[in-house]
């Protein structure tokens, strides 16, 4: 984990690096390869600074005539995007961080003592986040209906088409994954340590809490990381279980972008570049941390 | 899996290798006891109530007519029923079955092999190598929702740039709405979020491979290409199982892409679909799609059960 995480190792002297054409041709390659890579995003920002009337006559294949932010004014006020922005916001970050904090309890539980169950429990746990989700959607749409909430958490009265419920549902669904990791993480923390702090009195709470936690500080920013992309970027779950197209997150409701802007592609491209945003920005500032996350987990898509 | 484990090993807190579990003969205290129960104990409850219950329910209902919106004494016991005209009767799920298969195999194919180029390629000392990495990796933290809207603009018959590139401005080819290729188009634009997926895991497990191994097999006079597939693509066995397995469930999983694009309609049927069209479109025939879910299930559990077996059996042994 630290090893992927850590920076690039320094970087070779310039004496070693000789021009050769294979090296030329491997940095054409690969030059060509990123630039194919980064086209339908380039593409959409191309479209997304064009008016439609620009395109309707000259159609997106052409050079703009003039390049403007008006349809990202438009989509934020026609698409409600503080809105949604802030419904996502709502269900991520209480999921993100409870996800967190059962899993590493778990991940704690399984790999500092041993149980009959122990082995049983992670493999729970990591078959529980392989399953496709709609094997058990069915189901849950149903049970959400059973389970009853006060009112001034959900206006239906039961988990359904409420906010609390998507949350759970990222919790049980995501501490799979996040079990799995940290739980392979935590194993390697010498086994000494809590057993000293034991010797000296302390909980098994401090043990988990003031020491084993504050260890696993890296793969927890990975995590983080990782999963806020996850739970952002979740379509299904809110789609299904939330029929109330103004509770929707922000990636759901880009279906309503799209009734509501028709035909007008320069705007769907302005919206969802907007939606997009938050992801690309946790991605470039923390890219280490998206990468080592899923290298060491890897089990997820 | 394991290749990617052994790194952790290599720079955990300084001290010994962790011990042998099992030998811990300290007693827990009774409120220690109980700390512990809970903390183990609401973590697996939420994760089993809303996961594996669910799919326990999945089970029990695909032997059911039900619509869902009813109470449970409405709910009736057909047996297989839904078995049988899933496979016999059912229009629209072998067409299903031949698109997902479809979807397993393009992306076994198309972005595995590209994936693990890319990542041979970039597995050395190269200059600009994080910048080409970063550029590679970007299309994994958009969703596949948002992916199905960018890539219409690519694909629209109306002066879309897939069409203008290929000069087919006067007779455009409507790559969403024809269903003979339209599977192929979002297979594109899925593929194209997958290959960086692909390629991080594969310089990952690259990166692991004691470099002993090809040193003693270059002694031993081996092209870099006999090396490559004779000695460090076997070593990478693990990750080729970790690609194997994460492969086969996200194509298991696609739904949102097509959803987006046409709700999973006209050439672009997928399993997924069939199970939420009964809860959010118009079907609402639980036991059928109950019953289509079960075969998700089932043909999920044929990789996921193997790759358990293979990451806790070492555990098991020591």
């Amino acid at each position: 984990m630290t090893a992927t995480l850590e920076r690039p190792s320094a970087p070779v002297s310039s004496k070693k690096r000789t021009v050769t054409p294979a090296r030329v041709a491997l940095h054409a390659f690969l030059i060509l390869t990123c630039l194919m890579t980064l086209a339908p995003l380039l593409w959409a920002v191309y479209a997304s600074l064009r008016t439609y009337d620009d395109t309707s006559v000259n159609g997106y294949f052409s050079i703009a005539k003039s390049l403007t932010l008006e349809n990202f004014a438009k989509a934020w006020d026609v698409g409600d995007l503080p809105h949604f922005y802030w419904n996502t916001f709502l269900i991520t970050i209480p999921a993100l961080l409870l996800t967190l904090l059962l899993s590493s309890m778990v991940a704690f539980g399984v790999s500092r003592f041993s149980f009959k169950f122990n082995l049983l429990l992670l493999m729970i746990f990591t078959a529980g986040n392989l399953l496709p989700q709609q094997v058990i959607v069915t189901p849950l749409w149903r049970l959400y209906r059973l389970i009853e909430v006060p009112e001034w958490i959900s206006a239906s009265g039961s988990l359904i088409d409420s906010q609390l419920g998507v949350i759970l549902i990222h919790i049980a669904f995501q501490s799979g994954f996040c079990t799995f990791v940290l739980s392979n993480y935590m194993k390697t923390i010498p086994y000494e340590l809590t057993e000293a702090a034991r010797v000296d009195g302390a909980s098994v709470f401090r043990q988990y809490w003031q020491l084993t936690l504050p260890l696993c500080r890296p793969v927890l920013a990975a995590l983080a990381t990782l999963e806020f992309t996850w739970i952002y970027n979740d379509f299904l779950w809110a789609l299904v279980l939330i029929q109330d197209g103004d509770k929707m997150p922000v990636t759901s409701a880009l279906q309503n972008l799209k009734g509501t802007f028709f035909t007008d592609n320069n705007l769907i491209a302005a919206g969802s570049l907007l939606v997009a945003l938050p992801t690309l920005v946790v991605f470039f500032v923390l890219q280490r941390q998206f990468v080592g996350g899923l290298t060491l987990g890897s089990t997820k898509g | 899996m394991t290749a990617l484990q052994e790194k952790p090993k290599a720079v955990a807190p300084e001290g010994p290798p962790p011990r042998r579990r099992g030998k811990r003969a300290t007693a827990l205290a009774g409120t220690d006891k109980l700390v512990l129960g809970l903390m183990l104990g609401i973590p697996t409850i939420v994760h089993v109530l809303f996961v594996w219950i669910p799919t326990l329910g999945s089970i029990a209902l695909s032997f059911s007519r039900w619509n869902g919106i009813g109470g449970f004494e409405d709910i009736e016991w057909i047996g297989v029923e839904n078995y049988t005209e899933i496979f016999t009767e059912y229009p629209r799920f072998w067409p299903a079955v031949q698109h997902n298969l479809i979807w397993l195999v393009f992306l076994l194919v198309v972005p595995t092999c590209a994936g693990l180029l890319l990542a041979v390629l970039l597995d050395r000392e190269l200059r600009f190598s994080r910048i080409y990495q970063s550029a590679l990796y970007m299309p994994m933290v958009l969703s596949l929702a948002l992916i199905g809207f960018i890539w219409q603009l690519i694909y629209t018959p109306d002066g879309g740039l897939l069409n203008s590139l290929l000069g087919l401005g006067d007779k455009p080819v409507d790559w969403i709405g024809d269903s003979d290729i339209n599977l192929y188009a979002v297979l594109v634009a899925a593929a194209w979020r997958h290959t960086g997926y692909i390629m991080l895991l594969y310089l990952a497990g690259l990166k692991s491979v004691d470099p002993a191994l090809k040193e003693a097999a270059a002694l031993d006079g081996a092209s870099s290409t006999q090396t490559f597939f004779r000695v460090t693509f076997p070593v990478m066995k693990p990750v080729n199982i970790v690609v194997a397995v994460v492969t086969v469930i996200e194509a298991l999983r696609a739904f949102d892409i097509v959803y987006v694009i046409n709700k999973g309609r006209n050439g672009l049927e997928l399993l997924s679909v069939l199970v939420t069209d009964n809860i959010i479109g118009e079907a609402s025939r639980i036991g059928r799609g109950s019953a289509v879910a079960v075969i998700l299930l089932t043909i999920s559990l044929g990789v996921i059960i193997p790759y358990l077996y293979q990451t806790f059996s070492k555990e098991n042994r020591s």
